[in-house]
């Protein structure tokens, strides 16, 4: 007997996924070209994150058409978005049949105390996270990957860097305390004893984590590498750049060789324009994506 | 006796962690120096398309296709590996490099999307009881030549086979903590 979307097939799915560049598109056209450029999937969306923090508005999931296009287009798996806790934008995603569905701070929350019950789809979600504690809750609600939510649209990897030190510290942390220590760890965080009990024993987040929200070159790619991600989401990075093909050949190249100053400094030469990008100083509160749904 | 896990994109760590599970000294294979120190590589699950292009330029494609040629390596591929080695993929994007080792047709995706990955129960040929199969838009193999073993299929088509010292499962044992299936790949490249 068959037994579908269970835990492990989706979990599983963002394991084969560990050691690739994930990227964001917007046409058919963009698509093939992450697919050539050796992406392993590709998110389907209408505008990327620097234009939806230009437009402002209320930014909501992505035609079906688009998404549909796209998945006739590519033979990798095509992921899409939906609003935090927008439990129907979900259950269009899952119909489509898109592959992933990340519940993204990206577009706007329809609900700003709860997110989707993940469980009850076969379709696998990803998460964004600021934290240990933010990730655990998400996973506990059936997220099947994690991502740091980093801030999205900028070309600045420093959010993510943040994000992503923080979780690894936090789990240092967790693998040195003891049980009673682990249950104030735990009341604190918001989450249960036995989730915080599984990352002590295998010394990392129970589901897979990407790095997300800010990374616009090889090099930041590498970085996030090294500081522990298991795989890369591009947003505004490589559609935004001057040469998008070259650029996201290169993020693909420097996020398997992430160990290799030689490579890294071979593929960053000559990509022309970067996406200008933003500092994080400028951004007034109500701009900072990373707060919605924590 | 040291088996190789190739550590391109994909879930190599689970791989590298039920060898040594079997007791035996596992390495992750990204450049030529480290796979001339292997007699066996497990290709990973992953993106067919990301791990070829990937292998091509890196050059590990060419020493990979002769030394199972001159026969000093054993391969073992689960899911997007299984897509690399067949000679021949039905539905596969023009142009991607793959390995073409084993002499099987296979069908990518071919259970569906995401949606339609699964967990089952099936038999191996190999072994007495049945083996948990998790499968993750995985594919089929449609077509096997005559000096293929067929080990396992499913209603929809076989999902694991042999050639000589090529082992391939659509399949993902390295997702359970059944260790049969790479216990039987120790044991193809002990036969080397």
């Amino acid at each position: 007997m068959k037994e579908q979307g269970t835990f492990r097939v989706k979990k599983g799915m963002a394991q084969m996924q560990k050691g690739g560049v994930i990227m964001d598109v917007t046409t058919v056209e963009q698509a093939k070209i992450a697919e050539d450029a050796g992406a392993v999937a590709v998110m389907a969306l209408e505008r990327v994150p620097a234009d939806i923090r230009a437009a402002g508005g209320v930014a909501r999931m992505a035609d079906p058409v688009m998404i549909k296009q796209i998945m006739e287009a590519v033979t990798i798996p095509v992921m899409a978005k939906v609003r935090i806790g927008h439990i129907a934008e979900a259950q269009v995603m899952e119909e489509l049949g898109v592959d992933y569905i990340d519940e993204s701070e990206v577009l706007t929350p329809a609900d700003e105390q709860y997110h989707i019950n993940k469980h009850l789809f076969k379709v696998p979600f990803v998460c964004g996270a600021r934290d240990l504690g933010e990730a655990l809750r998400r996973i506990s609600e059936g997220a099947a990957m994690i991502r740091t939510k980093g801030e999205p649209g900028t070309g600045n990897v420093v959010e993510a860097v943040r994000h992503m030190r923080k979780v690894m510290d936090q789990i240092r942390q967790v693998v040195g305390k003891a049980d009673d220590e682990l249950v104030v760890m735990a009341k604190e965080m918001g989450v249960s004893v036995e989730m915080l009990e599984e990352v002590r024993k295998e010394g990392r987040l129970p589901v897979v984590n990407f790095a997300a929200g800010g990374v616009a070159s090889p090099a930041d790619a590498a970085l996030m590498m090294q500081l522990g991600s298991d795989g890369i989401f591009v947003g505004s990075g490589i559609f935004k750049a001057d040469n998008p093909q070259k650029v996201a050949e290169a993020i693909v190249k420097a996020t398997m060789h992430y160990n290799d100053p030689k490579l890294l400094t071979e593929v960053s030469k000559g990509l022309g324009q970067a996406m200008p990008g933003l500092e994080m100083a400028t951004l007034t509160d109500s701009d900072r994506m990373q707060e919605r749904g924590i | 006796m040291k088996i190789g896990v190739l550590s391109v994109q994909g879930a190599v760590s689970e791989h590298l962690k039920m060898l040594r599970l079997c007791g035996i000294e596992a390495l992750p294979v990204r450049e030529q120096n480290s796979l001339s120190k292997v007699k066996g590589l497990i290709i990973p699950g992953g993106e067919s398309t990301t791990i070829g292009k990937l292998i091509e330029e890196a050059g590990l494609a060419r020493t990979i296709k002769e030394r199972t040629r001159n026969g000093s390596l054993a391969v073992f591929g689960t899911c997007a590996g299984m897509v690399l080695m067949a000679g021949e993929v039905s539905d596969g994007l023009e142009n991607q490099p793959r390995l073409e080792l084993m002499n099987i047709k296979v069908k990518r995706n071919a259970f569906g999307r995401q949606r339609e990955s699964f967990e089952t129960n099936l038999e191996f040929n190999a072994f007495k009881k049945p083996l948990p199969g998790v499968f993750i838009r995985s594919p089929i193999i449609e077509e096997a030549g005559e000096e293929v073993d067929i080990l396992a299929s499913l209603p929809e088509g076989a999902v694991a086979a042999r050639q000589g010292s090529m082992l391939t499962t659509a399949f993902h044992p390295e997702l359970t903590d059944d260790l049969r299936v790479h216990q039987y790949f120790i044991a193809i490249c002990k036969e080397l």
